[in-house]
């Protein structure tokens, strides 16, 4: 094909167009169709970058592709709906003492009580009982998750459906640091 | 011997009128109105039912002063790239100006259909108590109103017949607008409320639709759930347009439904599905075989196999709105089911991403090659070629509106890597018939030369990222004899081509540029030679008209006929010249 030699060609490729006119969208189309062919070739040691990572969203021209905005803004919505419905919350799940980690769908769970019985059935412990003012009372575990913020906190303060939407990964805390979230 | 020109005029007033009453077109009106002068009174006197195409080209006063008995409004504002954010928010397009001279001058208002305009709550307000015999109204991408607006219209308006919202960006103001709606209200024939983002009362509607027993069409939004819609369908067998709100449930409710789905046998048109599980959707098959148009463009989550499941049950289809993620393999399935196919939509489910989701030429080229009745298309596509375009003009020669949209703009032929002139070029020679279309992919001058020798019938083009000089445009100009609408933005045209035959542009609706190569001192020429033409410049970077200079090169530009003159309403940014 001919984009294997089109860095090479582009300075004596005969073009329509008033001389001295970069068409923009034309250099960047090289790249776009790159990353669509999963070709490994040694030109191309781009592509393959490319196509391990997340896809790159090509530059993007106002108003192109020719979409209303309303359907452009349903589509993004349930875009966001559908990757956690259907695709499923996966979350990465750490015990410490553990020698490796679970993950599992919290969408799968309707609330606290019934995520807890599975962590608790996956890594054979037993949580204590959750209040508000001293968290879980009762064993040396304590269930904790990693915000959208970047923060540790404790599984249960926050309504279920804000926790699933805000939870990263799960952790598991054992012994001496779960006594110092009790004292907070 | 009298002619019989001269018997002709002696005919009474009354047979005319009455003549004139199997015209249902406003392009056959406007034709007979212009044969003579008391055709034009006795015309103008009958007229109920006005379209017009742009709301700057005349005034409201003018309007109700030719036809008086007008009892169906249609109006058109913004112009066509406003839906692509080419287009400012407050450009214009107001529905105010319009409703207040209705009222003042005591207009028996029955039907006003609104497409990109701005509409406020007061302007629907004005509209529900003022017109008793309102029945029906119609909003196309409208946005500047509330719920607190259809409130006021399900509140006041006592015969209403259709309250159509597509596509608006209406502001929630959980006021239980559906509510309002007395219990008095048993006409509804039409309620589509699919765009709206709020939670209606379900128990409202619910008796909305139970007592409004000659309820056709009914498109909920997505906040309504399966089983209340479930409960409204036996309430309401005699739908024969269903747009559903959540697609989601429990298997019970889902199977509970595909039960009740049997007995709404007329249902021919469905859609909304805006929240899908594809677990859900066999629920509906029972019903594919008599649809004959069928939207799926809101549901992303619905892949090709459950699509195919569902589509290979629809022979009766003639319209049909997909996601690409139906993929060729799908359009296939499509080409081979739908025998009665007339127009087709796939729009993109992924517009920026690379996408996994993708049609390419293959998926047209079957469906030309299957539905050998479609008249218009709406395609965007990862890819073409010449070659395809070619095939799908041989079988397909029909089309009315041809729309193609690359998702890169100026992709060439996927395999000869050439501009796709040829292709798009056998579309405009195939098709004899064709009103509209849309060109994308990398296209020279030599398409517009097409475009200009064979697209005799073309009313409306839209250019984007085309062509490399103003011969070019000058084709399109001078070769198309019935273009009303030309729509270009991010293409080589300027000053010479715009300005070669000035006078084109009074025989045209409207004229958009953007990001071209026309300049402020020629939108000036254009706009001191022809008066009754209003040339705008929007200019969207401030500044003042005084500042600029006339080698500026004009960001966006639109113009358009007028017998009004400058509009009052524009707002700083857009120079009136």
């Amino acid at each position: 094909m001919a984009y294997e030699n089109d860095m090479n060609l582009k300075a004596t490729e005969l073009r329509l167009g008033l001389p001295g006119t970069i068409d923009e969208s034309q250099i960047k189309e090289p790249s776009f169709l790159k990353s669509n062919n999963k070709r490994s070739s040694g030109d191309m040691d781009n592509s393959a970058n490319e196509d391990e990572c997340s896809p790159v969203p090509k530059a993007q021209v106002v108003g192109w592709p020719p979409v209303r905005s309303y359907r452009k803004n349903v589509l993004q919505q349930q875009k966001k709906n559908f990757d956690s419905d259907v695709l499923g919350m996966y979350v990465k799940v750490s015990m410490d003492g553990a020698p490796y980690l679970r993950k599992i769908d919290i969408k799968v769970y309707k609330n606290y009580p019934d995520l807890l019985v599975a962590l608790e059935n996956m890594f054979k412990f037993s949580i204590g009982v959750y209040s508000e003012r001293e968290g879980y009372n009762g064993s040396e575990y304590a269930p904790t998750y990693e915000d959208k913020d970047g923060d540790w906190m404790l599984v249960g303060d926050v309504p279920w459906d804000m926790f699933v939407n805000s939870c990263k990964r799960l952790r598991i805390m054992k012994g001496s640091e779960v006594k110092g979230l009790g004292c907070l | 011997m009298r002619s019989f020109q001269s018997m002709l005029n002696y005919f009474p007033e009354e047979v005319l009128e009455h003549i004139f009453d199997f015209l249902t077109s406003h392009r056959d009106r406007n034709a007979v109105s212009l044969v003579c002068k008391s055709w034009f009174a006795v015309e103008r006197l009958s007229r109920e039912k006005v379209f017009i195409g742009n709301c700057y080209a005349i005034s409201p006063e003018r309007l109700i002063a030719r036809f008086p008995r007008v009892r169906s409004l249609t109006l058109k504002g913004k112009p066509h790239f406003a839906d692509f954010n080419l287009v400012p928010h407050d450009w214009g397009g107001f529905v105010q100006p319009w409703i207040e001279s209705m009222v003042k001058d005591g207009v028996n208002l029955e039907e006003l259909r609104l497409k990109r305009m701005l509409v406020s709550d007061e302007s629907l307000e004005l509209l529900s108590k003022f017109f008793p015999n309102f029945k029906s109204l119609v909003l196309v991408s409208c946005d500047g109103f509330s719920t607190d607006g259809l409130a006021a219209i399900a509140s006041n308006c006592r015969f209403l017949r259709e309250l159509d919202l597509q596509e608006n960006e209406v502001e929630d103001r959980r006021g239980q607008w559906l509510s309002c709606f007395p219990d008095s209200c048993t006409s509804l024939v039409s309620l589509n409320f699919a765009c709206l983002k709020g939670e209606v009362n379900l128990a409202a509607l619910e008796r909305l639709v139970a007592r409004c027993r000659n309820l056709r069409s009914l498109r909920v939004n997505h906040t309504v759930p399966l089983d209340a819609l479930q409960r409204i369908l036996l309430q309401a067998p005699q739908l024969v347009d269903l747009g559903t709100g959540s697609f989601v449930h429990d298997p019970e409710t889902c199977n509970k439904l595909e039960t009740g789905m049997p007995k709404c046998t007329s249902i021919t048109s469905l859609s909304g599905f805006l929240e899908v599980a594809a677990c859900c959707l066999p629920a509906v098959y029972t019903i594919c075989s008599h649809l004959t148009s069928l939207n799926l463009s809101y549901a992303p989550g619905i892949f090709s196999k459950e699509l195919v499941k569902l589509i290979c049950h629809c022979n009766k289809l003639e319209r049909l709105l997909v996601l690409d993620t139906i993929g060729d393999e799908g359009l296939g399935v499509v080409a081979l089911t739908c025998k009665e196919l007339q127009e087709l939509r796939v729009f993109p489910s992924d517009p920026y991403g690379v996408g996994n989701a993708v049609v390419t030429e293959e998926g047209l080229v079957a469906i030309s090659a299957g539905c050998r009745k479609l008249d218009s298309i709406l395609y965007f596509c990862q890819q073409m070629t010449n070659a395809a375009l070619i095939m799908v003009a041989k079988n397909c020669p029909n089309f009315i509106r041809f729309r193609l949209c690359t998702l890169n703009p100026t992709v060439p032929d996927a395999v000869t890597m050439q501009p796709l002139d040829e292709g798009f070029g056998a579309i405009v020679k195939s098709c004899k018939g064709l009103k509209r279309l849309s060109v994308s992919g990398l296209l020279t001058d030599l398409l517009f030369h097409y475009i200009g020798r064979y697209a005799e019938q073309l009313e409306m083009l839209s250019i984007a990222f085309a062509g490399n000089s103003d011969q070019g445009m000058l084709y399109v100009l001078n070769g198309c004899k019935k273009l009303k609408k030309l729509e270009i933005r991010d293409s080589p045209f300027g000053n010479e081509a715009l300005l070669a035959d000035v006078g084109k542009y009074e025989t045209m609706r409207s004229l958009w540029m953007s990001s071209c190569e026309v300049t402020l001192g020629a939108c000036k020429t254009l706009a001191q030679k022809m008066p009754r033409l209003n040339v705008e410049v929007i200019n969207e970077s401030g500044g003042d008209q005084t500042e600029a200079s006339v080698d500026d090169k004009v960001e966006k530009m639109y113009l358009y006929r007028t017998l009004v003159g400058p509009r009052k309403d524009a707002p700083d940014f857009v120079w009136t010249l």
